[in-house]
């Protein structure tokens, strides 16, 4: 499949938060800002394309039919070995993110590990077996543009909400409520990309 | 006996169907609250299956927390969770073969949802197996909650049926009135679940941010 198609493809027509709503939970509690929105972005994107090429090679070489050893069926393995991979990229990245950047990792505190669990990774990758992308080149391209069009989702939702703090939202809507209307307001946005076409 | 449905038991069960709902008050779940609500049964199905796998994970854990050492402590939570996704995910595929397909990569990201890491991290991790029990099917039984009222409105307002059968009889077609598309769409589900928070936050006002 072309690349460009899938890059394109992959930051606005199957944007992770507007399309598939992956990654939700640090999504909404990270995006009042943007310079840490923007951090969290870009360490979401690099455990992307870091995990979703090992995770494409697992699951050619071992976890597919016939992968391995002729007739052994090895996916109901996947979940398992999927995010154990993902919790140790974490862990280098944590130790990357530490020894380069000791400000990037203070302001991000907690949310760095968590990124393990975020429902983005493990989502991409299950994505990933689940398109059958014919090469590693293919499976990072989509990596990187899940990063993008996750990071262009929470930078925009960042820049609304800090926009936002000098509005008079009724009591009940406060905060969380309308963060959801947003949010909302912004997926219509993203479904003007759905006949996109390159 | 009523040591089991003590008081403070009781109120581990119910305080997450309502005043410490996991969706609506926790922010956790909110992928999969969105994702699988177009129509109601998968809804059903993926509510019950959280709460199954939040039950017996947190079991699981509560009853091993003393002897996992602190570094691997989330590797360790993950394997567990992992395993029991894997295990619902095979008895989803062979019973329910038509909801796993609809359900799609959304049941394997029952592993990374939040009330999972969520309840371990904060309960299972400091109670005991009972407790921890009482705790995972009160705030799987809440998730649920959420998601059946917004998978109803969708279902209902998006494709005039609920489970399958229609509701709206032809009549009420026939005077003009139309699906409204939107609403299977992912926007609606948001705006829906802003609802159901601005209805909550009303009736408490203890809820609402400064």
């Amino acid at each position: 499949m072309d690349y460009l198609s899938l890059f394109v493809k992959s930051i606005f027509v199957e944007n992770m938060i507007f399309a598939y709503f992956l990654g939700m939970c640090s999504y909404l509690a990270v995006s009042k800002n943007v310079k840490t929105a923007l951090g969290l972005g870009v360490a979401v994107t690099f455990v992307l394309v870091v995990t979703l090429p090992v995770n494409y090679l697992l699951e050619n070489y071992v976890l597919k039919a016939d992968a391995l050893v002729e007739g052994v069926d090895l996916s109901f393995l996947s979940f398992i070995l999927f995010i154990a991979v993902i919790a140790g990229m974490v862990q280098l990245v944590e130790m990357v993110v530490e020894r380069f950047s000791p400000s990037l990792y203070a302001s991000l505190g907690i949310f760095l590990p968590l990124i393990a669990v975020n429902c983005a990774i493990m989502g991409a990758s299950l994505f990933m077996q689940q398109k059958e992308f014919v090469s590693i080149g293919e499976a990072t391209v989509y990596g990187l543009g899940s990063g993008i069009g996750w990071i262009l989702a929470i930078v925009g939702l960042a820049a609304i909400r800090e926009k936002m703090s000098y509005s008079d939202v009724p009591a009940p809507l406060r905060g969380l409520g309308i963060t959801f209307i947003i949010v909302g307001l912004m997926a219509m946005a993203f479904m003007c990309f759905s006949g996109l076409n390159i | 006996m009523s040591q089991l449905f003590s008081k403070k038991n009781r109120e581990i069960f119910t305080a997450p169907l309502g005043i410490d709902n996991p969706v609506t008050v926790q922010v956790l779940g909110i992928c999969s609250a969105l994702a699988v609500t177009a129509k109601l049964e998968p809804a059903i199905v993926m509510g019950l299956s959280v709460t199954v796998i939040v039950a017996f994970a947190n079991v699981i854990i509560s009853l091993i927390r003393k002897t996992i050492p602190n570094r691997i402590r989330i590797i360790v939570q993950l394997v567990v969770v992992a395993a029991l996704v894997t295990v619902v995910s095979e008895i989803l595929k062979a019973y329910a073969y038509d909801v796993s397909k609809q359900l799609s990569v959304y049941i394997g990201l029952i592993i990374t949802n939040c009330i999972l890491m969520g309840r371990l991290e904060a309960f299972a991790m400091a109670n005991g197996p009972w407790e921890s029990f009482l705790d995972g099917v009160g705030n799987g039984l809440g998730y649920a909650k959420i998601l059946v009222i917004v998978g109803l409105f969708r279902e209902l307002f998006g494709s005039g049926e609920l489970l399958g059968f229609k509701v709206i009889p032809e009549s009420v077609y026939n005077i003009g009135y139309i699906n409204n598309g939107l609403m299977v769409m992912p926007p609606m589900a948001l705006i829906i679940c802003a609802c159901i928070i601005w209805y909550q936050r009303a009736r408490n006002k203890e809820l609402q941010e400064k």
